[in-house]
């Protein structure tokens, strides 16, 4: 392995005990295991003396299980059995829910209930695309903005390609606050009727196609939702807007995390190369599952070359199987090495933890702890430690 | 590879909806003409139709019969990687397989090793004994501007409003929508004919969203239901249920042996048969092989393995060399191994709940790439999987 192929270490617990540190952002492509990385350095956080907040969006109950609750809702709630000064609370965003409370919360009550019952406002709430990463956005704002926590660690909504997560509150922000959304409002302002007159005749041609393809109710529960809509648009800008701004400043820390695999990595070069066009700060990347071996042990071709020695002369099986396995995994630990280094050729500065496979899924706050010990390279290469 | 990629753009590829619109009926139907490439309309092969045919009904398989395999899966337990090895698969003994994405992540052309897929149907691989794949990255965006074409003859006012943003716009309020046009494409794909009657395919594999999506995805129905009770969506939305909810429709699942994949894929599986929709079966992907016999294992969870007797097997095997420390490696690697291998074995009894088909895919030391490809199809191909 050439030198600086070796990247710099990720040295998580100096980032979690710095008290300017106040945001932490896991992203990652999905089945990477970003959920239990966020629990498990909110746990570790909180642990070391800070008051943490984990926000997620695994709906997935294991996780609130392995904290002891039965489950997750949209407001915070204190997790059990943390040792140490701090707290950790932990709460699973509900989008629809985090939507609601801003509409009731920007406009009379009476406006307010007419935009919740609206049919276009119900399907734009909870499957609106981009929805999910607008309203985590929103959430992460709300927690900051109380200034309640100390630090709030954020795990971002699995999505087809990590790079959402940062654009959608944007295209979100886009979509409500837009010129288009404007022009559809205008009819229902006078009159209500869909007539286009007034309007451009290249407008004409959208209502035309849009009436055709969504069908003109839908058009209409459209055009009602924007006028009373209307007010709320600039604060959505404004406030997506800010987010944005706050994920730039330096008391935040994005987290990549990836496994040792092709894709992921690959997703997670795009994000860093994204997160420094964007001038959000990098901590680092974490590479989760690695299988890690212990040095000065036989190679991957001398463990075989011995296994078929003992197997020629029909002695020591269990030597033989043993050395088999220890070929297979030097060879697995060789090609997730090489892949961690392409990444790190293309981007050397970025530090880099990581964080042995387990054999089991985490199921309680010792194995969060231990996550927590591994990512701070507490245990490295520990699964396989000769007792 | 150049030469293999024979470009076959398939016209206007909308198949007609009974009650079609005006532009429906005209030769444009079934993606004949408008034919822009070398290789002519793809499916005349090195074999006849009837040649096909035959091979087919003489091959016993799992899922005989099935023109339309939809492949989901948790995010990381290779879906993608699987739908391709099933394409391939079902491409060999000469037939012909489209392997369609709609998420956008050109993973079909990272897998086959070639440049980004532009929105037509390429030829990407060729199966051993003369099948070929093709590979369909479907944009959500092209394909509206199309749909829009087919069935309003809306092309130019399409491709005004996708410069505005306004099928961004669409797409946005209306989820529904998109997934039918989407899934519409693939059941299109699926019922598209030849001049001469035959299927265009013999099989098309979709690689499609994650499990916690797949039924949302599926029941189009029910999607569009608030969108559109009458007219062309809802035509095109009760052509694609046809298809889906038919004979020739399987949705697999991919998992991996570990507690959350197989937790997603029984909870999904309850989801799709609750929705009326047809399972097809459990992929397991990236199994680790046992490499010890049953007592070695069992002995080496307890941790009681014999060092002592390690340490002259690597002795006698020639690595003196720290042997002590060594063998104390090996056995906690052993230990290790012995715990995935139970994991394994517990989450593998929680599948064996389940009525469908399993198949098995080892994971590959050397990581993916095309020669593994086509490794995995042969396993699939091996446990009548195709």
């Amino acid at each position: 392995m050439s030198v600086h192929r070796t990247p710099p270490v990720l040295d998580v617990d100096t980032l979690i005990d710095d008290p300017r540190t106040k945001i932490i952002v896991c992203c990652g492509s999905g089945g990477v295991g970003k959920t239990t990385t966020a629990a498990a350095l909110g746990l570790r956080a909180a642990e070391r003396g800070r008051d943490v907040v984990v926000l997620t969006v695994d709906p997935a109950k294991r996780l609130a299980q392995s904290m002891g609750l039965s489950e997750l809702d949209n407001s915070p709630r204190r997790i059990e059995g943390v040792e140490g000064d701090g707290e950790l609370h932990a709460m699973m965003l509900d989008m629809k829910r985090t939507f609601d409370e801003i509409v009731e919360a920007h406009s009379d009550p009476d406006r307010a209930k007419q935009i919740l019952a609206n049919p276009f406002y119900q399907s734009l709430s909870s499957s609106l695309s981009g929805t999910q990463e607008y309203m985590a956005m929103e959430k992460l704002g709300q927690l900051h903005r109380s200034g309640a926590w100390d630090l709030i660690v954020v795990d971002t909504p699995p999505s087809r390609n990590a790079l959402d997560f940062l654009d959608a509150p944007e295209r979100m922000g886009r979509f409500l606050d837009g010129r288009f959304m404007k022009i559809l409002a205008t009819p229902a302002k006078t009159g209500g009727r869909l007539g286009v007159k007034v309007l451009t005749a290249g407008f004409g041609v959208f209502t035309n196609v849009l009436n055709k393809v969504i069908g003109v109710q839908l058009l209409r529960d459209v055009q009602t939702f924007v006028a009373a809509f209307e007010t709320m648009f600039g604060g959505f800008r404004e406030r997506a807007d800010k987010t944005y701004r706050l994920l730039q400043t330096p008391g935040t820390a994005f987290l990549v995390v990836a496994a040792p695999e092709p894709d992921a990595l690959r997703e997670a070069s795009y994000f860093v190369e994204r997160l420094a066009e964007e001038r959000m700060p990098l901590a680092g990347l974490i590479v989760n599952r690695v299988h890690a071996v212990v040095p000065h042990t036989p190679t991957a071709a001398r463990s075989q070359a011995a296994a078929e020695t003992l197997d020629e002369r029909g002695e020591h099986p269990l030597a033989a199987a043993l050395l088999r396995l220890h070929a297979d995994r030097r060879q697995l630990a060789a090609r997730e090495e090489r892949l961690r280094e392409h990444f790190t050729s293309a981007h050397p500065a970025v530090p880099v933890a990581s964080v042995p496979a387990q054999a089991e899924d985490v199921h309680d706050l010792e194995g969060l702890r231990q996550v927590g010990d591994d990512l701070a390279g507490n245990r490295a290469a520990a699964t396989a430690r000769p007792a | 590879m150049e030469g293999l990629r024979a470009v076959v753009r398939t016209a206007v590829a909308w198949g007609r909806v009974d009650q079609g619109a005006a532009t429906a009926g005209s030769g444009r139907l079934g993606g004949v003409s408008g034919i822009t490439c070398m290789a002519g309309v793809r499916p005349e092969g090195p074999c006849g139709t009837d040649d096909i045919v035959s091979r087919v009904s003489a091959r016993d398989t799992d899922w005989d019969g099935v023109r339309l395999h939809v492949v989901t899966g948790k995010g990381g337990t290779g879906k993608t990687t699987v739908a391709a090895a099933l394409a391939l698969a079902l491409a060999a003994g000469g037939r012909n397989v489209l392997l369609v994405e709609v998420e956008g992540r050109q993973g079909i052309a990272q897998l086959f090793d070639c440049p980004p897929l532009p929105y037509e149907e390429r030829k990407v691989a060729v199966a051993p004994d003369g099948g070929d794949v093709y590979a369909l990255a479907v944009d959500t965006e092209e394909a509206l501007i199309e749909y829009l074409e087919m069935f309003y003859n809306l092309k130019r006012a399409g491709k005004a409003m996708s410069k505005l943003g306004v099928v961004d716009f669409v797409t946005t309020i209306a989820p529904g929508l998109r997934d039918v046009i989407l899934t519409g494409k693939t059941s299109e794909a699926v019922r598209r004919r030849n001049a001469d009657g035959s299927f265009a395919y013999d099989a098309v594999v979709l690689d499609a969203p994650p499990t916690g999506r797949i039924t949302k995805f599926l029941n189009v129905n029910d999607e569009v239901s608030g969108l559109a009770k009458v007219g062309p969506i809802r035509n095109h939305a009760d052509t694609v249920m046809r298809v889906v909810r038919s004979p020739e429709t399987v949705v697999h699942f991919v998992t991996l042996l570990e507690e959350m994949p197989v937790q997603e894929t029984l909870d999904g599986i309850g989801d799709l048969t609750e929705a009326g929709l047809p399972v097809g079966g459990v992929i397991v992907n990236m199994e680790h092989p046992p490499m010890l016999d049953a007592g070695d294992l069992a002995t080496a969870e307890a941790g009681g393995l014999d060092t002592d007797e390690i340490v002259r097997g690597l002795k006698a095997a020639g690595l003196e060399h720290d042997a002590e420390q060594t063998a104390a490696v090996l056995a906690a690697e052993a230990v290790d191994h012995a715990r995935r291998t139970a994991l394994q074995r517990r989450e593998m009894e929680r599948l064996a709940a389940l009525s469908q088909p399993k198949y098995v895919l080892p994971l590959l030391p050397d990581g993916m790439d095309l020669a593994g490809l086509y490794e995995l199809a042969e396993a699939l191909r091996e446990q009548g999987a195709a």
